[in-house]
């Protein structure tokens, strides 16, 4: 009995001593981290971010020097709290809670106390910072903006926040990130790959040399420059026309699809989101809820397309035979749809395909709708058809552009109308709005514009980008060489483009023209209704406009839209036919247009709405 | 006495294990006070050196102990233990103090501490005055006899001051246990021990009633023709009772603030977690950095001279008292067991051992040296992974020592020398 009593004991102590080491080693052990090790210390030496030039080479996005004041807690030793925080300039509650954030963030890890201090404060504080153990000063770079423009297509760079941390633990607190546009869609090419030296601490803290010899650290990776397809000229050009006015403006170039200009009115100078001041302006800009200048109308905004969609609806009916360039519609300054008559602009009378395009007719438009739907025997094969062939153009869906924004759009199907009427409860003439680019349709601006180098082009696209160039080397992305090609046929193409050709020669764009230059375009007028008071109430029309030119040869496609412009050719034709210009040609021949434009803005129009009083729409003075 | 058929008996399972411990020790020693600049591992100004050479100097002493006859341990222990008294009582006078401790005699390159060879002479001496044909254990006044022989050497070490030390010896108390000292004393031992435990932790009153419930549930449970010893039960609740409420005053005047605060952080008498964590960082600071560097070494551990925590010196006295930690660190929960199962084996091999013997003076002396052992490693492992309060002793065969080393090779080897003769005893 005793004999079994000493070697139980000695059993009883191997079986305690091993589970506490299992709860030690096994429960409690939190696989060891590098970066969580006490007795590992990280140096990050962190790259500068790449350059970002425009189509020509010209210099858009560098770099400028900023200093931040970095807090490591565990490390911090008593100190005179009040004059360090005359130093920084900040008061001591202030202090207080940040230092306070920063130790719940990790004690041991840095994080930054005060953020990007300007030059002259980093020259008073950098003598005294030794003074102050625990506390560092972290060189890092800013952006620098060489145009006051193009913010909807560079986006901005921010610190990180404590979900992209969790998220991606290749950040560490109080580094950059993109958050739109450009920036964030080729953050990890533009923010290269930050050196780490790990460096093994005694348990006085003192540095005793590099971590095994230095086999984990990490050099440094410069940030890519890259090259974006934007021409810096006609981005900063058509920010200027666009002042006091809302909307979205899509340039691209047809035969590579790369964005040339991407304007959003209202915006903002770019520079204002870097800096000290960045929050204070950041918050004033995101909380504008009427004018909204961070949101991307020419990537967001999506109202109908109006006019423009009829070249489509055009070259849907050629391709199914419903219709040649010569088949004829007769127009009663307006269409019926059962007893109700819809009215008509172009002025009456028989019109071709030609002529119904340069003039607008909707009639034309809305017989060409419905011979397409009578062509099939039910209203679901031909909404199947027609869907196929627009949706062929890029419509409807996400075009995958490279920029981290956008909307759907909208080109209803069958399920679509459905819902709204019943299964088999619905003909064409429900929806016979579509016709005319209005009613449930939705596009964004991108979308058009790129619907417009489809004209241009004949018959295909490349899908929209503005990546040009990473490093040295021209983008070989398959998804943005590859044509798109869409259901209709080559030859459709040219009796549309030449219906387009007349708006500038005869059409609804005649006074937009410009000297040497052959343009296509299409007009639309949008009409457009809010709820004021829970009213229904109709707001002047959006002006819409595309257009592409040469005829020939086309260099470049764009959509204008410009909200409560009232017609097409008034505040979208203007800006289309200038920047067709300026692009082309480098300068400005039609001086009036671009008078008009710069001293013109829509202000006015924008309070209507707003005023609480009645208001006229439309006014036919401007 | 052919060598050959000596080799033949030597019982080899003990040496294997004892190779291993040691192999064991010395490579994590190795770790611990590893530095760049270093370039032979028989360097002597660094202390895996050193070890490397005492561990040489073991070997040749394992075979003169090996070499000489059985019976000379037995005939010539009360010699040893009287060399042994009057080197302890010869370290006040010429003995050498470091860290505060005179512990220590300053020898030409290196330090001896009488006190580990005490352990081997103690228990060489106890095992020969119990093995006395005349000794009868039953008796209180042999007890009392065999109980100062433990007792003598521990009084000398405590004012060295060395309480460590001194509590080892009486660990040899188990030999008596073995050799018919009734059990009532071991019973009673651990319920005073249980009681000022659960006295420092919950208080006397909860103690009282925790008596008094298990006083109901003994009356529930009892056989109803079970006859309750009514006299020594109400002694025995009350002498506990009396016990308890003797353990605050001894707590608060007897022991010293260091002694608190050991006691303290072990059964986190303090509620405040912000307040045990300030304690646990500055008094309990050996133990908590060795209890964090045991956790990092997660299952498979960092690998050998990969402890982060071992290179910057963050667990002090790593090489020492602490050497497990470095275990824990770079060969994690593999290298942790893989020790503690060595040393379960060891001990179940060596009672084994000790209870084939014939001699009653190789059976007792066997136990001694279970008892010494099992001591330094209960209380050091305990200690290095948080269950036990901060107690400085080192770990057998591990730590870094040159007289841990040779006291322990001792103590181990002539137990294997007795083993090996256990089939000729008339020699």
């Amino acid at each position: 009995m005793k004999k079994f009593l000493l070697s139980s004991i000695i059993v009883i102590i191997g079986i305690t001593f091993i589970g506490r080491l299992s709860y030690l080693q096994l429960f409690n052990s939190s696989s060891e981290n590098v970066l969580e090790d006490t007795a590992i210390k990280a140096i990050y030496d962190y790259p500068e971010r790449g350059y970002i030039y425009d189509r020509n080479g010209e210099l858009m996005v560098a770099n400028q020097p900023a200093y931040d004041v970095m807090v490591i807690p565990r490390e911090v030793k008593p100190l005179d709290t009040l004059e360090f925080c005359g130093l920084l300039g900040i008061d001591k509650d202030r202090f207080i809670k940040k230092m306070k954030k920063a130790r719940v963030y990790s004690p041991r890890l840095p994080s930054v106390l005060v953020a990007q201090l300007s030059k002259e404060d980093y020259a008073r504080l950098q003598e005294k910072m030794r003074k102050y153990e625990g506390f560092y000063i972290q060189k890092r770079s800013l952006r620098y903006y060489d145009t006051p423009s193009s913010a909807s297509v560079l986006g901005f760079i921010s610190e990180v926040n404590e979900r992209d941390l969790r998220k991606n633990e290749n950040y560490v607190a109080g580094e950059l990130t993109g958050r739109t546009g450009i920036e964030k869609e080729y953050e990890e090419i533009l923010r290269g790959r930050k050196g780490i030296q790990y460096i093994q601490k005694d348990r006085f803290n003192r540095d005793i040399g590099p971590y095994k010899n230095g086999n984990y650290d990490i050099l440094p990776e410069q940030g890519k420059e890259i090259h974006i397809s934007i021409d810096k000229k006609l981005q900063e050009y058509g920010e200027t026309l666009m002042q006091g006015k809302r909307g979205g403006i899509v340039a691209i170039e047809p035969g590579s699809g790369e964005i040339l200009a991407l304007i959003s009115g209202p915006t903002y100078d770019p520079s204002l989101l870097v800096g000290r001041k960045r929050s204070k302006n950041y918050t004033a800009l995101y909380y504008d809820s009427i004018a909204k200048p961070t949101w991307n109308r020419a990537l967001s905004a999506q109202p109908s397309p109006g006019s423009p969609f009829k070249a489509l609806n055009a070259l849907v009916g050629l391709q199914e035979g419903v219709i040649k360039p010569s088949t004829k519609f007769k127009c009663y300054n307006g269409f019926y749809v059962g007893n109700t008559k819809r009215g008509c602009h172009c002025g009456g009378g028989t019109r071709d395909m030609t002529s119904g395009i340069y003039k607008s007719c909707n009639a034309y438009f809305a017989g060409t709708f419905r011979k397409i739907f009578e062509k099939y025997t039910t209203s679901d094969e031909g909404m199947d058809v027609w869907e196929k062939h627009i949706k062929s153009f890029g419509l409807g869906n996400y075009l995958g552009y490279d920029l981290p924004d956008g909307r759907k759009g909208l080109i209803p199907d069958k399920a679509y109308f459905d819902r709204a009427y019943g299964d088999n409860r619905w003909s064409s003439s429900y929806f016979i709005s579509m016709a005319i680019g209005q009613g449930e349709v939705a596009t964004t601006p991108i979308q058009l514009a790129n619907m417009t180098a489809t004209i241009a082009n004949r018959g295909y696209y490349y899908t929209p980008h503005v990546i040009k160039k990473i490093g040295n080397k021209e983008i070989t992305d398959q998804k943005y060489t590859v044509p798109k090609y869409t259901t209709i046929d080559k030859e459709h193409f040219e009796p549309v483009i030449q219906g387009m050709a007349d708006v500038y020669n005869k059409g609804t764009a005649k006074w937009l023209r410009i000297k040497d230059i052959e343009i296509a375009g299409k007009t639309g007028t949008v009409e457009n209704f809010t709820v004021i008071d829970s009213v229904k109430t109709q707001l002047t029309d959006h002006s819409v406009f595309v257009a592409f030119a040469p005829v020939d040869n086309p260099k470049i496609a764009l959509a204008v839209y410009i909200e409560h412009g009232y017609y097409g050719a008034r505040y979208a034709g203007h800006i289309a036919s200038l920047l067709i210009e300026k692009y082309l040609k480098g300068e400005i021949t039609r001086k009036d247009l671009e008078q008009r434009m710069l001293e013109r803005t829509l202000e006015h129009e924008y309070a209507k709405p707003y005023s609480g009083k009645p208001f006229a729409i439309n006014e036919y003075e401007w | 006495m052919s060598g050959n058929s000596l080799l033949k008996r030597v019982d080899w399972v003990v040496v294997l294990l004892y190779i291993l411990l040691v192999t064991i020790g010395w490579v994590n020693i190795y770790s611990s006070t590893f530095s760049e600049e270093s370039t032979s591992i028989f360097d002597f100004s660094y202390s895996y050196g050193k070890q490397l050479f005492f561990i040489g100097v073991s070997f040749v002493v394992i075979i003169v102990i090996m070499s000489l006859e059985a019976g000379f341990y037995e005939r010539f222990s009360s010699l040893f233990y009287l060399v042994a008294i009057l080197l302890l009582i010869g370290l006040y006078p010429f003995g050498k103090t470091i860290a505060g401790a005179t512990s220590w005699y300053g020898m030409y390159f290196f330090n001896l501490q009488p006190s580990e060879f005490t352990k081997v002479a103690t228990a060489l001496a106890l095992a020969k005055y119990l093995s006395d044909i005349q000794t009868d254990i039953k008796k209180i006044k042999h007890q009392l006899y065999a109980f100062l022989v433990i007792l003598i050497p521990a009084v000398l070490i405590v004012p060295q001051p060395d309480p460590g030390s001194a509590l080892i010896f009486f660990a040899l108390i188990f030999v008596l246990f073995r050799e018919g000292l009734s059990l009532l004393y071991l019973g009673i031992g651990l319920l005073l021990v249980l009681l000022f435990v659960t006295t420092l932790k919950f208080g006397t009153i909860w103690v009282g009633i925790g008596i008094g419930l298990l006083l109901v549930i003994f009356f529930l449970l009892k056989r109803s023709s079970f006859k309750v010893p009514v006299f020594p039960l109400v002694a025995l609740v009350i002498g506990a009772i009396a016990f308890s409420l003797s353990v605050n005053f001894v707590f608060n005047s007897v022991f010293e603030q260091r002694h608190r605060d050991r006691f303290g952080l072990w059964l986190r008498l303090e509620k405040d977690p912000e307040k045990l964590e300030q304690i646990q960082k500055s008094i309990g600071y050996n133990t908590y950095q060795s209890e964090k560097a045991i956790e990092s070494g997660g299952f498979f551990g960092k690998g050998f001279l990969e402890g982060t925590r071992t290179k910057g010196d963050f667990v002090p006295e790593q090489h020492t008292d602490y050497i497990f930690s470095t275990v824990g660190e770079e060969w994690g929960f593999l290298g942790t067991a893989t020790v503690i199962i060595l040393f379960t084996l060891l001990f179940l091999r060596l009672i084994a051992l000790a209870e084939r013997q014939k001699n009653a003076f190789s059976r007792m002396y066997g136990y001694g040296v279970i008892s010494i052992l099992l001591i330094h490693y209960f209380i050091n492992i305990g200690m290095v992974i948080g269950v036990l309060p901060t107690v400085g002793i080192p770990l057998p065969f591990i730590s870094y020592g040159g007289s841990g080393m040779l006291g322990f090779t001792i103590l181990l080897f002539i137990f294997v020398r007795l083993d090996a003769n256990r089939l000729n005893e008339w020699t």
